[in-house]
């Protein structure tokens, strides 16, 4: 691979790690949002340089422009209770805090032995068109066109269900229902 | 220069950082977003192994799915979020214990 794309990896790289570390570590939400839209964004830029252009686009378009605006949405819609109780500065709050992080550093650190095994691949330039919208799309529609369709639909569902779920009934609203039902059943 | 060791280390890596963050972190919103970090690290090595098999897309459509699926798990998460938030006005995750008998 060129120089332009060693630097490309390079910056990308990066960019992605201390977003993703921004993201986990940040003490407001809005903070991690906005982290997690670098890093997004700089794992498009990977996508790039693997020569996946569409996937680059769609990266773009579905993080970027859906999911990240959503959380913003949410962060928003809640206000300053989104920040939660203080636990990022948490050296253990409780015993399993402090379990749980030492067992994602286990996790971590295995990850990363098993990936230092060489696996001696390296990359061949790649045929015309490889990663295009066309090509993709016609790989796409040709062999997973059940698939496809199989994801509209849940879509579909996962949006009837997330109104279905955000429009329960708050505490207040809750304990009045209770009440009076109570009190329907005391007159009968 | 840049091989399959390169992406599969750095994919390695987000990944576990959004592992920790999600085991770590207490607040829902910022789990959430490990979550999507998880997600993302998983689409780097479909679509970087797809990139040693040029024959073929099929890492490619592959981590296309990925996208969509966690689109939808982000929404439905998100709305769980703000029921758990209606309920308890907090986002905190050990708040969430209604079912604890």
């Amino acid at each position: 691979m060129s120089t332009a794309g060693f630097v490309l990896f390079l910056v990308c790289a990066v960019v992605s790690v201390l977003g993703a570390i921004g993201t986990v570590a940040a003490r407001r939400p809005l903070r991690a949002a906005v982290s997690l839209l670098v890093t997004i964004i700089a794992i498009a830029g990977l996508y790039l340089g693997l020569s996946a252009q569409l996937l680059a686009a769609i990266q773009l378009l579905v993080y970027a422009g859906a999911v990240v605006v959503l959380f913003i949405f949410v962060i928003m819609l809640i206000g300053p209770s989104s920040e939660g109780s203080n636990d990022a500065t948490a050296g253990g709050r409780h015993l399993m805090v402090r379990m749980l992080s030492l067992a994602g550093m286990g996790m971590f650190t295995a990850t990363l032995a098993f990936t230092l095994v060489d696996v001696s691949a390296q990359y061949v330039a790649t045929p015309e068109g490889f990663g295009s919208t066309q090509v993709v799309g016609e790989a796409l529609y040709r062999q997973s066109l059940v698939p496809f369709e199989v994801v509209s639909i849940t879509l579909l569902v996962a949006i009837v269900g997330a109104l279905a779920v955000a429009r329960t009934k708050t505490a207040k609203e809750l304990s009045e229902a209770r009440e009076r039902r109570a009190q329907i059943e005391k007159a009968a | 220069m840049v091989d399959l060791n390169a992406y599969l280390t750095l994919a390695s890596l987000l990944f576990g950082i959004g592992a920790i963050g999600f085991l770590v972190r207490r607040n829902a919103l910022i789990q959430l977003m490990s979550i999507e970090l998880m997600l993302n690290s998983v689409n780097i090595v479909l679509v970087a192994v797809n990139r040693l098999h040029v024959d073929n897309h099929v890492g490619q459509i592959f981590s296309f799915f990925v996208i969509a699926i966690a689109a939808a798990e982000a929404a439905v998460g998100l709305a769980i979020l703000i029921a758990l938030f209606r309920l308890h006005k907090s986002v905190d995750t050990d708040t969430a214990d209604t079912l604890k008998h």
